[in-house]
């Protein structure tokens, strides 16, 4: 088998005296869609947050792409580009248009040339399907179309891996489907993908594997048929029980 | 503009008692001014006879007269448009302001033999040192900001060291340092780089903070999806967080610009024919001091309304585009 895309082993990290995770282990190969999932305070973002190395761990080791994450890395941008992020508040730059934020990373970063950085922008856009709504302003979009464009923004940098973040979580709910059907057409195509999320639905209907995590650590991890219909583990079964109740 | 509310309360200046009121002070101010003597004083001569012989009772009538005049003008005023009354009490105020320094005696025919000397170098000097100096303050305050923001102690302690000494003494001081000190050290230096210099150091300790406060507004949240596209901290900084943080920056630039302009007076104690320094120089000859004061006074007023103009037009365009 081939070299995972991120690989986590024995990862602790602490604020403070607060531990806020606890010997992750953890892999993603290529392809594989994982879905986080647990009680809000479980470390699930701060995870996630780890593995582009916008949290720093302190214990353990992390590798993404065959480089390991550490604070006396010079190359942290080289790994960052391949490694797509979604934030549960979209954070699309509001002083440039739309368009602009799909062509900032690839022109400036990649050091691609306009028009060929404006050709990809606009066919992610179209791949979001809000090709009309290129050059306005984040700030004149639905919340929705907003994370959308934040999706089609980290395509552009066509990225190894995207991690999500609670992509839903700030969106009013008649945006939430419009935003997962993005994310399901995503993982169809074969984007290898993290997302921590509580929509369920999306779980079972793309997810290879979901991992459920409480207090900072690991609790249980298997795939989704067994995970929502045999989880093992009590916090999991109660975890499961209450956001199922809906 | 303050918060609207919704209900629109009665205007102040039309409530009765409001206006009674102002009606009594008005009365009694200008009585207590005893205007008899002035044009209104001539005007009221039917009613009061020969103003110098008057008395109280004559005081008082015009006095009132006045008063009166000036409450019906305010309660006039109530009733047009927010713009109309911007535009007619702007008017009256500069009238009267203009029939203050009309009652100085001045002689325009020395101001006119003077003012074309006092614009083609004084206010060319005032302006060009002002602008070479904001600029220069502009990019000490970048390099400062980032400074002060930073995790490095040195970077750190050198520019709130810096912001400390230049904050903490008067211009004036910093001006005659330069201009006297430098010279001590070896380099002598010419009057108007040493205005510059001193300019520059002392708003960009100032713009400093300015600066700091604006990159500090935008929230973490840029900087993550900036470092997470890949951005290193440069390109962070100069495509995500300054353009984000200039809309914010400039109103109190534009103030730190007003403000300088007018300081820029000072380096004329070291020599620097700017408007103050003609305007001191220029009038003491012939005893003609308060001409050119006046002069000067207006001019640097005239170019701080100009900025202020133009940095309404640049908040505004800011606005738009970011809405």
């Amino acid at each position: 088998m081939a070299e995972p895309i991120i690989k986590m082993t024995g990862v602790s990290k602490w604020y403070g005296t607060f531990q806020a995770l606890t010997d992750i282990n953890f892999s993603v190969n290529q392809g594989d869609k994982i879905v986080v999932c647990g009680p809000s305070g479980s470390g699930k973002s701060t995870m996630i947050r780890t593995l582009n190395w916008l949290e720093a761990h302190q214990v353990g080791k992390i590798e993404v792409n065959g480089v390991e994450l550490h604070a006396k890395m010079k190359n942290i941008d080289q790994v960052r580009m391949d490694v797509g992020m979604v934030f549960q508040h979209f954070n699309l730059f509001p002083h440039m248009t739309v368009l602009e934020n799909l062509m900032a990373a690839p022109m400036w970063v990649r050091k691609v040339n306009r028009s060929d950085a404006e050709k990809t922008a606009r066919t992610f856009l179209e791949r979001v399907r809000i090709p009309e709504q290129a050059d306005k302003y984040p700030g004149q979009l639905s919340g929705g179309q907003q994370q959308r464009v934040a999706i089609a923004r980290s395509l552009c940098m066509n990225p190894k891996v995207m991690l999500f973040d609670e992509p839903t979580s700030a969106l009013d709910p008649e945006m939430v489907s419009e935003v997962l059907e993005t994310m399901i057409h995503l993982a169809r195509e074969g984007m290898t993908m993290v997302c921590v999320t509580h929509e369920m639905g999306f779980a079972k209907a793309v997810a290879d594997r979901v991992v459920f995590m409480d207090a900072g650590q690991i609790v249980e991890e298997n795939d989704p048929h067994s995970f929502f219909d045999n989880p093992q583990h009590m916090r999991t079964q109660e975890f499961l029980s209450q956001i199922l109740q809906h | 503009m303050l918060y609207a509310d919704t209900v629109e309360s009665e205007t102040l200046v039309h409530k009765p008692s409001f206006v009674v009121g102002m009606l009594l002070i008005f009365t009694a101010l200008f009585t207590l001014f005893d205007l008899t003597e002035s044009l209104f004083g001539h005007l009221m001569r039917p009613v009061i006879g020969e103003p110098s012989e008057a008395g109280f009772l004559g005081s008082l009538s015009v006095g009132f007269l006045v008063g009166l005049l000036l409450t019906i003008n305010v309660v006039a005023i109530g009733f047009v448009r927010f713009r109309i009354q911007v535009l007619i009490v702007w008017a009256e105020l500069f009238i009267l302001f203009m029939a203050f320094f009309y009652g100085f005696d001045l002689n325009f025919e020395f101001i006119r033999s003077k003012i074309w000397f006092m614009v083609s170098q004084g206010l060319v000097t005032t302006l060009y040192v002002s602008a070479l100096s904001i600029t220069l303050a502009a990019m000490v305050a970048i390099v400062g900001a980032v400074a002060k923001l930073s995790s490095n102690g040195f970077a750190y302690a050198i520019a709130s060291f810096y912001t400390s000494f230049f904050r903490g003494l008067p211009l004036l001081m910093q001006v005659y340092l330069i201009y006297l000190g430098l010279p001590q050290l070896g380099y002598v230096i010419d009057a108007i780089p040493a205005g510059i210099l001193a300019l520059t150091l002392c708003y960009g300790a100032y713009m400093t903070e300015i600066f700091r406060a604006g990159i500090q507004s935008i929230p973490k949240g840029q900087w993550e999806a900036s470092r997470s596209l890949g951005f290193g901290f440069g390109l962070t900084m100069k495509r995500i967080i300054l353009p984000q943080a200039f809309p914010l920056i400039i109103p109190p630039t534009g103030n730190q610009f007003i403000a300088m302009l007018k300081d820029s007076s000072l380096v004329s104690i070291i020599g620097v024919w700017e408007l103050m320094f003609l305007a001191r120089t220029l009038g003491s000859k012939d005893y003609r001091h308060l001409e050119m004061l006046v002069t000067a006074a207006l001019i640097y007023w005239a170019m701080s309304i100009c900025l202020e103009l133009i940095q309404s037009k640049i908040e505004r365009h800011f606005r738009t585009k970011s809405h």
